[in-house]
């Protein structure tokens, strides 16, 4: 037997001796900037197409609008590739210059026909964000009457009505609004498909990087573009790695594989936060957390019960420990940034308020409900501790756990009590939010469009009215005052308890600097980073 | 497979239509299996609670845009009419497009399946090469410390959720030691040096000859191997220690050690040859489930694999990666149960006549 025992114990120790001899060492590239993130959302490059969060980042490293603004204060509008524009006296049409002298990466001038063939493109495939297009009277039929080329460097936008003139510039500056080389699409096209089948998967932009490899839920590469007309990037090369586990990122982050991890949890955040290497900077988003309460249930139709729940969510302790530095108190439906946001919180955790708000409602005994919860960590943590809470004055809630697509599916179908959701704008115009959550213009089961106030059955054709003249007013300040109203209302009345706005945090490398955090990803810039 | 001739044209004949038989019913075996197979994954997916357009088109499109993609996914189609296009499609090697990666199944396949195989492959290696001595020693040494530290071991292996492990893992030999490369396939320095071949990072660096390249890859690959290796070392030394039992407390062994063989021989000769045959389907089987993907030491070591992508499909209800993954595993699940079968044939002389 001694023999077994023998053979045992060589084959372990030369095991282990075969991995102790391969000593690895972790050092990123000086010129290459390395990224964790979760990388499984992104579906398309095509920004005809992009509508996820990691997607629109990649496209706002590599392609450009025709209008921009600082990140700082997004009131502040600029040319991209537009270099000026005018707004006819109607109000209705735009025109814009195109800035002379600028090149896609594939060497091609940037003319009007890219500008005007960039939009023409986006309604005709109507995809996704098509709709922040097409909400200015464009379609399939139209666009080329509607948009139209009028020498080299110019061209005009009509639109139905005379909206606010900065919803529309805030809507180009969406991914959406980005702008294709026309010469290089076209000869990729395949079947009257505007290039669409190529370039899901290929680049044709002109921004500071190109997008060289995408491998599903692997790695996505980007590479500098030399022929990029603003100040050259100092990294030769950008690639995020799809790391799907928070902790395996905070891992490859300390050991010195990566520069920055981009989906660390508010444990791994305390964990870095004494290590020398690692600075941790964050920067506030639009993203709003809020609960919908369905008025098919007759319990949450009640105002009172509406209310009563907005007393029952202890959001500082939620902020402060489950979702620490990742979220703050935020309950309108604006996020802070915003023209007119209103950063009022009226509600706190009030059980005696909320029992007094019940027995009106003839519930002294408060009641059963249920309430659909994505199973992520962060979302189940909030949704568990919201139950605890509720369930002091007296509403027992059951929590449904499920996946995205599955919470979200039963949510557009308005089969749900309660779901407990995320909401990110889809511009920088206060009009992407009120759409949403103040805009109700169809309530029957199959209504053209479904915004949040329509999944949640709110019937509310007056504040629907108020909504539509907000995005008519053309005086900024007024229009500011009118959204401060809307939402003052919508605060004490709708059925959303709006409860965070989020803010992301990023752990990065002691020796990485430049790296900025806007408001919506599309603005996450790496162009400016350094390594020391 | 050895069978005596038949002395005449007629006794050849019958052998002849008695392999086509064998062969026809294998076939037919196979086709009724996957037929099945597909029949079930397909109306699971149908009955899974999650909408695939909200995939395609996202959650903001307008109700129009949703029923261009819903109709262009033929889901307006009655549901027998959309399994019959599958199928027909599948038989013409075209297992569709994913809605999600917006390729073909089959190139998406042939992309994350190969980072399955290699890993699978060195698990199950690992597993077999360490679990049968272990398990022979725990039954030679039945009830004694050896057995009841193997048992442990067994034990932990058995009842470690493998995601907790894994990150362990991680944190002593890659944060801590700096003994293994951290998650991934390959370092970001050598992955455009690499030419993909046939999808095996150890193979394809061999061919080409970048030595620096193989042990970098082999560093990546050590940690999540060694635990899938663990794993499987775990069923497979209980299951040889069982099988050993069993063996050792039959007649021949007894009459063998009468007439004074070696221990070492009957023990690795006689005992473990014939211990081999219900081996060699755990084996198999054991094989047969590290190649379907362990999603979560896919997720932990961040490796694009079969587990990952299959998982993600099924979330996004994209049927088409869905079914095209389930049958890439029953492939794989028929072809380890006919490869045990010849072993059989091999390891077994009675099975062998009888044949």
């Amino acid at each position: 037997m001694r023999r077994v025992s023998r053979l045992i114990a060589s084959a372990a120790v030369s095991a282990t001796l075969g991995i102790g001899a391969t000593p690895v060492f972790a050092e990123t590239p000086p010129d290459t900037l390395i990224q964790a993130w979760q990388l499984d959302d992104i579906i398309s490059l095509d920004p005809a197409e992009v509508f996820e969060f990691t997607a629109s980042e990649l496209l706002g490293n590599s392609y450009q609008p025709l209008v921009g603004y600082n990140v700082e204060d997004v009131s502040d509008l600029f040319g991209v590739i537009a270099e000026s524009w005018e707004v006819s006296e109607d109000g209705k049409t735009f025109s814009f210059v195109i800035r002379p002298d600028l090149k896609f990466a594939s060497g091609n001038p940037i003319t009007a026909a890219d500008a005007v063939f960039s939009l023409h493109r986006a309604v005709k495939l109507d995809k996704s964000p098509a709709f922040i297009l097409t909400q200015f009277g464009l379609s399939a039929g139209n666009v080329e009457e509607k948009i139209r080329q009028t020498g080299d460097m110019t061209f005009e936008l009509e639109m139905d009505k005379a909206y606010a003139p900065t919803l529309l510039l805030y809507c180009l500056t969406a991914t959406v609004g980005f702008i294709v080389d026309k010469e290089l699409v076209m000869s990729n096209e395949t079947g009257g498909d505007m290039g669409y089948e190529w370039l899901k998967t290929n680049y044709a932009g002109s921004g500071a990087f190109t997008i060289r490899d995408w491998r599903a839920n692997e790695v996505v590469v980007l590479e500098r573009n030399d022929g990029f007309s603003g100040d050259a990037p100092a990294m030769a090369r950008a690639i995020y790695r799809h790391i799907p586990e928070g902790s395996t990122q905070r891992l490859l982050l300390e050991k010195g594989d990566i520069d920055i991890a981009r989906n660390l949890g508010a444990e791994e955040m305390d964990a870095l936060a004494d290590n020398p290497d690692i600075k941790i900077e964050s920067g506030i988003k639009g993203s709003i957390y809020y609960l919908g309460l369905n008025q098919k249930n007759e319990n949450l139709s009640k105002p009172e019960v509406r209310e009563a729940m907005k007393y029952l969510v202890d959001y500082q302790t939620i902020a402060d420990t489950i979702m620490k530095g990742k979220v703050k108190v935020h309950q309108a439906f604006l996020p802070e940034g915003f023209l007119g946001a209103l950063n009022e919180n009226p509600y706190a955790l009030n059980v005696e308020k909320a029992k007094e708000l019940l027995a009106e409602a003839g519930l002294p005994d408060g009641f059963s409900v249920t309430m659909d919860t994505r199973n992520t960590p962060e979302i189940t943590a909030i949704a568990e501790a919201i139950q605890q809470t509720m369930a002091e004055a007296g509403i027992q809630m059951e929590l449904i756990p499920g996946d995205g697509q599955q919470t979200l599916t039963k949510y557009r179908a308005r089969n749900h009590d309660i779901y407990i959701g995320r909401w990110g704008p889809d511009y920088q115009d206060p009009h992407t939010n009120a759409d949403t959550f103040a805009r109700n213009p169809d309530n029957s089961d199959d209504a053209e469009s479904k915004p949040l106030a329509w999944r949640n059955a709110w019937d509310i054709p007056e504040m629907t009215a108020k909504a539509d003249a907000a995005v008519l007013e053309k005086d900024a300040d007024k229009r500011a005052e009118m959204y401060l109203e809307l939402q003052k209302e919508h605060q004490q009345v709708s059925p959303f308890v709006i409860m965070f706005q989020e803010i992301e945090v990023l752990g990065i490398r002691d020796d990485v600097n430049g790296f900025i955090i806007g408001p919506s990803f599309n603005d996450n810039s790496f162009r400016k980073v350094t390594k020391d | 497979m050895a069978v005596t001739s038949p002395a005449n044209t007629g006794g050849r004949w019958r052998a002849l239509s008695f392999y086509g038989m064998k062969t026809g019913k294998l076939i037919a075996t196979v086709a009724v299996t996957f037929l099945g197979l597909l029949v079930v994954t397909f109306l699971i997916g149908r009955v899974v609670p999650v909408d695939p357009v909200l995939a395609v088109v996202g959650d903001r499109a307008s109700q129009s845009t949703y029923d261009a993609a819903y109709q262009a996914l033929g889901l307006d189609k009655p549901l027998y009419h959309q399994f019959w296009i599958y199928l027909k499609d599948a038989l013409s090697g075209d297992l569709g497009t994913s809605i999600l990666t917006k390729k073909p199944i089959t190139e998406d396949i042939a992309r994350v399946f190969p980072a399955t195989l290699e890993l699978a492959t060195a698990g199950i290696i690992l597993g077999t090469i360490f679990g049968i001595p272990l398990g022979i020693w725990g039954a030679v040494r039945q009830g004694k410390l050896p057995d009841q530290i193997i048992r442990v071991v067994g034990l932990v292996g058995y009842s470690a959720p493998i995601f907790w492990l894994g990150l362990l893992g991680l944190l002593v030999f890659y944060a801590k030691l700096g003994w293994v490369a951290g998650p991934g396939r390959i370092d970001i320095a050598y992955e455009y040096s690499v030419t993909q071949i046939t999808g095996l990072l150890l193979i394809d660096t061999a061919i080409q000859g970048q030595w620096d390249a193989f042990r970098n890859v082999l560093a990546h690959l050590a940690l999540p191997a060694i635990l899938l290796g663990y794993f499987s070392m775990a069923y497979i030394s209980r299951m040889t220690r069982s099988f050993m039992l069993a063996e050792l407390a039959q007649e021949y062994i007894i009459a063998a050690r009468v007439k004074g063989v070696a221990e070492w021989r009957i023990i690795w000769v006689h005992a473990l040859r014939n211990a081999a045959v219900p081996l060699v389907t755990v084996i198999a089987l054991s094989y047969a489930g590290l190649l379907e993907g362990s999603v979560l030491t896919e997720t932990v070591f961040a490796w694009p694999g079969l587990g990952q992508y299959l998982t993600n499909s099924l979330q996004n209800a994209d049927m088409n990666a869905v079914l095209g993954g389930t049958l890439v595993i029953g492939i794989i699940f028929v072809g380890l149960n006919l490869l045990s079968d010849l072993l059989y044939t091999v390891l077994d002389p009675r099975v062998r006549r009888r044949g």
